[in-house]
């Protein structure tokens, strides 16, 4: 589903330049859920942004559902985010002019689904995050973890093979990130979503398939 | 979708008010006065009674003797007018004119301020006044020199008082009495061809001497079958002119020709040197001056677009990573700021019709009326979304080039 080959990330500037990837290779199969552990600036969310297709390798391959992605454009880049990918992020970044039922509309709208099935949708994904009595709420009118609630059914209303977790529970209390972990590991287990998570916490990361490890950008496991 | 972008264009508006307020303001203000500077244009010279005739009118309204030492410029002379315009080939009429001088009366004990002006009566069929009472002078009346005259309702309010007849009374003016056989609305300042309060036969005034001027204070008018004729009346009209005589050998060469109201005040703003279409040349002088307006509020929209982009970085970062490619991105903020510019100018247009009818009802310019035409409506319109997408472009590509990972980050943009 997810595979990486030889893959480098260098952060250039006039001055200094920084390796954030060192040859990296990764296999993720169909169905998988991985974590992604080690210390801060380790490369990890780098690591996540790429399979994201949100940025591109300096070197190496990478392919995403059997396709090799490096030649893509930037319409068929968001093509394939849009119908294949979803994401949650660690501080939410819900659309603060929205309403909740608004921000889950959001990936739909760029497949051009109608108003009245769009609506549908994501009250169905609200209603899977336990949410749907929220849907004319505006994000600040949330907890925090109602908040990762709302940006997870945003992540999963385009049933999406693959979602992308970068420290989905970093800014929960732990009964809110365990109700957070129950939620994706339902999307893994009952709907096959591919599941790459990172995280940096142990408890979290024991629940998963597979857990890689970074180490200043290289992969110690 | 584009439905879709105007939903949410009206939600982020509707959220972010003092951004909103700021935006409209700026477009609704810089729409207004550019709607009433329009509309005082429009007042001036579009065609409209009396004067509603003049998209097939040219004139001679100046004329100009050069020579070595010397020039001369002023309106043209009755004689001019009657050897070089009247009886024009292939015009359906001509007329003579004199200018609306501004002259006082007494009337009753009373001193009263008014603006006379000498007429033949083709002028009567040239221009569609508005009459309540009576009717024009006519041919006859000029060529017998018959003491009549025409007067505005104004005027027959200011001789006679409010709601009193005035046909087949009289009043001395310039000590002359005349006999009212019409009475007309009244005309603004601004037209002007149309202009007076009182009108009088040419041939009532008190010496011949005018016959013999070259140069004084006339003007002559040519009414053309359709538009298309102009050249040819131009040419004759050259023709003519080119067997003109300098009785005064001080000069040696006139300029003179036969031109629109916006041909004229083109040729009085770039002088009668000035070769090429004056006429387009000066409409492009004012709208590049409308231009140079607008990019006012226009840089301020794009300096207010680009720092919203800091501040709505994380949406763009979280739209691109769910599927909106640079293209929808530009669309939506582009839709968004021509929804706003709209607004903007349906308040300015809302703005600019109250306006104007507090212009209209302060009478700063006597007996104007100033109103919002479609004409004007078309070019607010074209200005709003002029406005839309010059200050939603740049902006809106600005954004589509940010890389979502930045975006989401909260970086450098």
């Amino acid at each position: 589903m997810i595979r990486l080959d030889n893959v480098n990330k260098v952060y250039r500037t006039e001055r200094v330049e920084t390796l954030a990837l060192e040859n990296i290779n990764l296999d993720v199969a169909p169905g998988e859920f991985v974590s992604v552990m080690g210390p801060s600036g380790c490369g990890k969310s780098t690591l996540l942004n790429l399979i994201g297709l949100l940025d591109a390798p300096s070197s190496g391959n990478l392919a995403l559902d059997g396709a090799a992605v490096a030649k893509w454009n930037d319409g068929k880049l968001a093509q394939f985010r849009n119908e294949k990918l979803g994401f949650v992020f660690q501080s939410f970044h819900l659309v603060p002019d929205l309403k909740v039922v608004d921000n889950v509309e959001i990936p739909l709208l760029y497949r051009k689904t109608n108003g009245t099935p769009r609506r549908k949708l994501a009250q169905a994904a609200l209603d899977r995050v336990g949410l749907a009595s929220r849907i004319h709420h505006f994000p600040t009118q949330l907890s925090g973890g109602q908040q990762q609630r709302v940006a997870i059914a945003r992540a999963i209303v385009g049933k999406p093979r693959i979602l992308l977790a970068d420290e989905p529970t970093g800014n929960l209390d732990s009964a809110m990130g365990d109700e957070i972990m129950d939620i994706l590991h339902d999307l893994n287990k009952n709907d096959g979503t591919t599941i790459v998570m990172v995280t940096h916490d142990d408890r979290f990361a024991r629940r998963t398939d597979r857990i890689v490890r970074l180490f200043d950008g290289r992969q110690v496991a | 979708m584009l439905a879709n972008y105007i939903k949410i264009a009206i939600k982020v508006l509707a959220r972010r008010k003092f951004f909103t307020f700021i935006s409209l303001f700026g477009i609704s203000f810089t729409l207004l006065v550019l709607m009433v500077a329009t509309a005082m244009i429009d007042n001036v010279f579009a065609p409209r009674a009396p004067e509603s005739k003049f998209d097939r009118v040219i004139g001679v309204y100046r004329i100009g003797l050069h020579g070595e030492h010397f020039n001369s410029t002023s309106n043209p002379g009755y004689r001019f007018v009657k050897e070089y315009v009247l009886g024009l080939p292939g015009a359906e009429a001509t007329s003579v004119f004199s200018g609306s001088s501004a002259l006082a009366m007494y009337h009753d004990n009373r001193k009263v301020e008014t603006h006379l002006r000498r007429t033949d009566g083709a002028y009567w069929q040239i221009l569609d006044f508005d009459f309540v009472e009576g009717g024009p002078l006519t041919e006859s009346d000029n060529a017998n020199a018959n003491f009549v005259a025409v007067m505005t309702d104004d005027m027959r309010t200011k001789l006679y008082g409010r709601g009193s007849a005035a046909l087949g009374k009289t009043f001395e003016v310039d000590g002359q009495r005349f006999r009212v056989i019409g009475v007309v609305r009244a005309v603004p300042i601004t037209r002007e061809v149309g202009f007076s309060e009182i009108w009088v036969p040419i041939r009532t005034m008190k010496t011949r001497e005018y016959e013999r001027q070259m140069m004084g204070s006339f003007g002559g008018i040519v009414l053309a079958r359709k538009r298309s004729d102009f050249d040819a009346l131009r040419r004759e009209f050259a023709l003519r002119t080119s067997r003109f005589v300098f009785e005064d050998k001080t000069f040696d060469r006139l300029s003179a020709g036969l031109d629109t109201r916006l041909e004229f005040a083109a040729r009085a703003t770039l002088g009668s040197q000035f070769k090429g279409n004056r006429a387009l040349v000066f409409r492009g002088i004012l709208a590049g001056l409308a231009l140079l307006f607008m990019l006012l509020p226009t840089m301020n929209l794009v300096s207010i677009n680009l720092s919203r982009i800091m501040e709505r970085a994380s949406e763009i970062g979280v739209r691109k990573a769910f599927g909106a490619s640079s293209r929808a991105l530009i669309g939506q903020f582009i839709v968004e700021n021509v929804v706003l510019t709209v607004i903007g100018g349906l308040i300015g247009f809302v703005l600019s019709v109250a306006v104007l009818s507090a212009l209209s009802r302060m009478q700063l310019i006597p007996y104007a009326i100033f109103d919002i035409n479609l004409r004007i409506f078309f070019y607010g319109l074209l200005i709003a979304v002029f406005f839309g997408l010059v200050s939603g472009v740049y902006p809106a590509w600005r954004m589509s080039r940010i890389q979502a990972v930045n975006a989401l980050r909260g970086g450098a943009l």
